[in-house]
């Protein structure tokens, strides 16, 4: 890196895009874990609201962090509400 | 005790068959029993690197159909008495192998030798189910590169789904040059990526080039940087702890002028 210049060097770029990657190459290797969230989420959702099961989206993608300014992973769930259940009790 | 090691990597050119024969060549120098399987079925390679390839009457895919015996199917290498290459077919198909195959073949050559090194192919279809069938442990070959360590990163990770948990690292043809100037990675930052722990650094060296031009593994010539890094991969293999060549003193005249003067870096 230069004196002056405050560039990112290329081995940080790399590792920033690899760590990316690298996330979503391991959700999507274990499918089965996503399958696993998506059915626990959806009964502790099913317990407040009922929704659309047939529309309801669950991926890994990326976003930009607000506070690093960085983009990050994140998790993306689009859950459809039809009706909110009322409270019990 | 006898062990199956199968050496892999995901992508393609990283340098798995060069590993491979040095590996196996160093453990026997190392006065160990080896046997060399090349289950690349198809695209041969680890006879050339080893200079073995006028020697091929029998292969792989004879040995496991009965075509032959098995010990007419291991070729001895050219200086070291203890080693052995079973090559792999160059007209055959990588479907003609199964891993049940593999694993039967091992178990029988586990009573004669002390390791069996498999040389697996690229990709992680049938010849990587194959090669990795029989392995007790694993050894991942990357270079500092983007698509190599993404790729060792989804070898891990088949790797662990099919049981094998001892898996260790190769950080090969690193430039330290690169390396300080930022623009390559590190081993720190390999291995903090990929989370195993590392078992050999090999630098990027003409030396390697040269010695496979040859046929000739450059870990018989030990007065060179990558045959010492080698040496002590094998020994760490057998599980000798053996620390780490500095392979980040400065090179050339002026960087052994400024050690030798005093001025570090």
């Amino acid at each position: 890196m230069g004196f002056f210049s405050r560039k990112k060097t290329s081995k940080a770029v790399a590792k920033d895009r690899l760590k990316l990657v690298l996330i979503h190459d391991r959700v999507n290797c274990s499918t089965d874990v996503l399958e696993m969230m998506r059915a626990d989420i959806l009964q502790t959702i099913s317990k407040y609201m009922d929704f659309d099961e047939g529309e309801l989206e669950l991926k890994v993608g990326s976003t930009r962090s607000d506070t690093s300014g960085n983009v990050v992973p994140a998790l993306y769930a689009n859950i459809p509400i039809t009706n909110i259940k009322k409270p019990k009790g | 005790m006898s062990e199956v090691i199968v050496i892999t990597s995901g992508k393609g050119g990283v340098g798995k068959t060069t590993t491979s024969a040095n590996i196996g060549t160093g453990l026997a120098m190392l006065g160990k029993k080896v046997v060399l399987i090349d289950a690349d079925i198809g695209l041969r390679n680890l006879d050339v690197v080893m200079g073995l390839e006028n020697r091929i009457v029998y292969n792989l895919i004879d040995v496991i159909e009965g075509n032959c015996k098995i010990s007419q199917g291991l070729i001895k290498d050219k200086k070291n008495p203890t080693l052995y290459l079973l090559p792999a077919a160059q007209t055959r198909d990588k479907d003609a192998v199964s891993p049940q195959q593999m694993k039967d073949l091992c178990q029988t050559l586990k009573e004669d030798y002390d390791y069996i090194i498999i040389d697996c192919p690229a990709g992680i279809e049938q010849g990587f189910k194959n090669a990795i069938a029989a392995a007790d442990r694993a050894i991942v070959v990357t270079t500092p590169e983007v698509s190599a360590i993404r790729d060792a990163d989804r070898i891990i990770g088949l790797l662990e789904a099919n049981e094998i948990r001892d898996i260790r690292l190769v950080v090969n043809r690193i430039r330290y040059d690169m390396v300080k100037r930022g623009d390559m990675m590190g081993i720190d930052d390999v291995i903090e990526i990929l989370a195993i722990d590392l078992i050999g650094i090999m630098p990027d060296d003409e030396n390697i080039v040269i010695s496979t031009n040859t046929g000739d593994p450059i870990v018989s010539n030990e007065s060179t940087i990558p045959g010492k890094a080698y040496i002590n991969m094998c020994k760490r293999i057998t599980g000798e702890e053996v620390p780490y060549l500095d392979l980040e003193s400065p090179t050339g005249f002026f960087g052994k002028l400024r050690t030798i003067m005093g001025m570090k870096g």
